[in-house]
């Protein structure tokens, strides 16, 4: 039987994550864990989290969890949601904090006073549906057609140390990473799990991924 | 394309059922909570809010179960709020399911509730609810007091005032309902939304009054709100979320289809 491990350190609530993933995969065990063992041996591992950057790193630490999301990233399919996304690489600016570095890049607070073009005032957090572009075809993109609008909630966003990780691009107003994509890591900053049809697709995808990133037949 | 405008229906909710009232009195039934949500989910709503305004703490927990229902088959952000008084609150409502956590008479009374529970749970998840009423008499610089206890109690607060003071404390959102118009359908009160709107950094929802698509337009392009809300005009199937969308999209404003 195919399983699902979410990682739980104690941010946020993972029930709409664990909710999504049971009703896109009912033949899956799908499992909210702390449990370095359960982590590891899941064939699947979802990465989410809400709340501050600091904290985030805090609880993974106090949970000796940093060795277990490493490995778990380097080895099997792999979603990072939201805060999942950004702590995996070098550095948030929300509250000047290392991270995990297991991506190259840093995490930037959206400008105070941003304006549209037509000179309209852009809010922070960054809340909504907003249009996700594709950047190239991945099998997590299957079936879900480009500029598909998903839900976002952030007010911090990822700057990729390397161009060739961007999986998707989305305005606000200038264009951030909205998704990441290396080997068996898929990692994106909205909530797939709050994004109805499009997010739900997507998470039937990663359950029906590989971990490489050519596209399936 | 960037970010779309949301359209949020509200649902009233005690003893387990959807309400609708005037000016915050007169009640009237709309049906079972799950199955009005499951309805505007496939419309196309962006959003959903639950008020429990369920006077006694008897029924407290009636919406927690409600709120587990609704996320287990409805796949869009949902926020929970009426009678929120501690971070333990916070927690059982996100725990149960919910999204987002609207605190407003407890805001009030300990605005350190909003600090702590932001920097606990995250900005993202705490919105301030703000009733608002006109004091100002015709004539005056319009002025608009924070009214709590279900619009009972005039708190003396500057509206505009509190909700800069709601944001710098860490609220992620504001939901700005005028008292004067809820129930009414006369449209939203466009200075006000856009007196708030205007003065945070914050998403604000605008909220009360809502009679026509029209009013959803206004609240956009002249409240500058970024998400409007409504409850009557979509319970009664006046109009369905899917042609409100529609209808605001002819009037150039960016929706999700």
């Amino acid at each position: 039987m195919d399983s699902i491990a979410v990682i739980d350190y104690g941010m946020g609530n993972l029930r709409s994550v664990a909710k999504a993933l049971e009703h896109v995969a009912p033949a899956s065990r799908v499992a909210v864990t702390s449990d370095p063992a359960a982590i590891l041996s899941a064939r699947r591992v979802v990465f989410p989290g809400q709340g501050a950057a600091r904290d985030c790193m805090r609880e993974i630490q106090a949970r000796g969890l940093k060795e277990v999301i490493e490995q778990a990233a380097r080895s099997k399919p792999f979603l990072g949601i939201c805060m999942g996304l950004q702590v995996l690489f070098e550095h948030s600016e929300e509250g000047d904090t290392p991270c995990l570095g297991i991506l190259p890049g840093r995490v930037l607070r959206f400008p105070r006073d941003m304006r549209d073009q037509a000179g309209n005032r852009l809010k922070v957090p960054h809340m909504g549906w907003n249009e996700v572009h594709q950047a190239g075809s991945h099998p997590m993109w299957a079936g879900i057609p480009d500029a598909s609008r998903f839900y976002f909630v952030h007010s911090y966003y990822v700057e990729a140390g390397n161009p060739g990780l961007v999986a998707a691009f989305t305005l606000y107003p200038f264009p951030f990473t909205s998704a990441v994509a290396v080997n068996n890591i898929f990692a994106v900053q909205f909530h797939p799990e709050k994004s109805q049809a499009s997010g739900l697709k997507l998470l039937e995808n990663f359950v029906a991924w590989d971990g490489t990133a050519t596209p399936q037949s | 394309m960037g970010l779309a405008k949301r359209i949020i229906p509200c649902l009233d909710v005690t003893d387990g059922r959807v309400v609708k009232g005037v000016n915050f009195v007169a009640l009237r039934d709309a049906g079972d909570p799950v199955e009005i949500a499951r309805r505007y989910d496939e419309q196309g709503a962006d959003e959903l809010t639950f008020l429990d305004i369920t006077a006694t703490s008897d029924n407290r927990d009636l919406i927690l179960h409600i709120i587990e229902e609704v996320a287990s088959q409805v796949f869009i952000p949902l926020t929970v709020g009426g009678g929120v008084r501690q971070i333990e609150d916070v927690r059982r409502l996100l725990n149960a399911g919910a999204d987002k956590v609207s605190i407003n008479t407890a805001a009030v009374a300990t605005p350190q509730l909003v600090a702590d529970a932001s920097s606990r749970f995250g900005s993202q998840c705490i919105v301030v609810a703000i009733d608002a009423k006109q004091v100002s008499a015709a004539g005056e610089p319009l002025c608009w007091h924070v009214f709590t206890h279900g619009g009972r109690k005039d708190t003396g607060l500057d509206t505009v005032e509190w909700a800069r003071k709601m944001a710098g404390m860490g609220a992620g959102e504001i939901l700005l309902t005028s008292m004067d118009r809820d129930g009414t359908k006369i449209g939203f009160n466009l200075e006000l939304t856009r007196a708030v709107a205007d003065a945070v950094d914050i998403p604000v929802i605008a909220s009360g009054g809502v009679g026509n698509l029209d009013h959803l337009v206004e609240g956009i392009l002249k409240g500058h709100a970024d998400a409007v809300l409504a409850a009557s005009i979509f319970h009664y199937g006046e109009y369905s979320v899917e042609q409100a969308k529609r209808y605001m999209a002819q009037h150039g404003i960016e929706v999700r289809l």
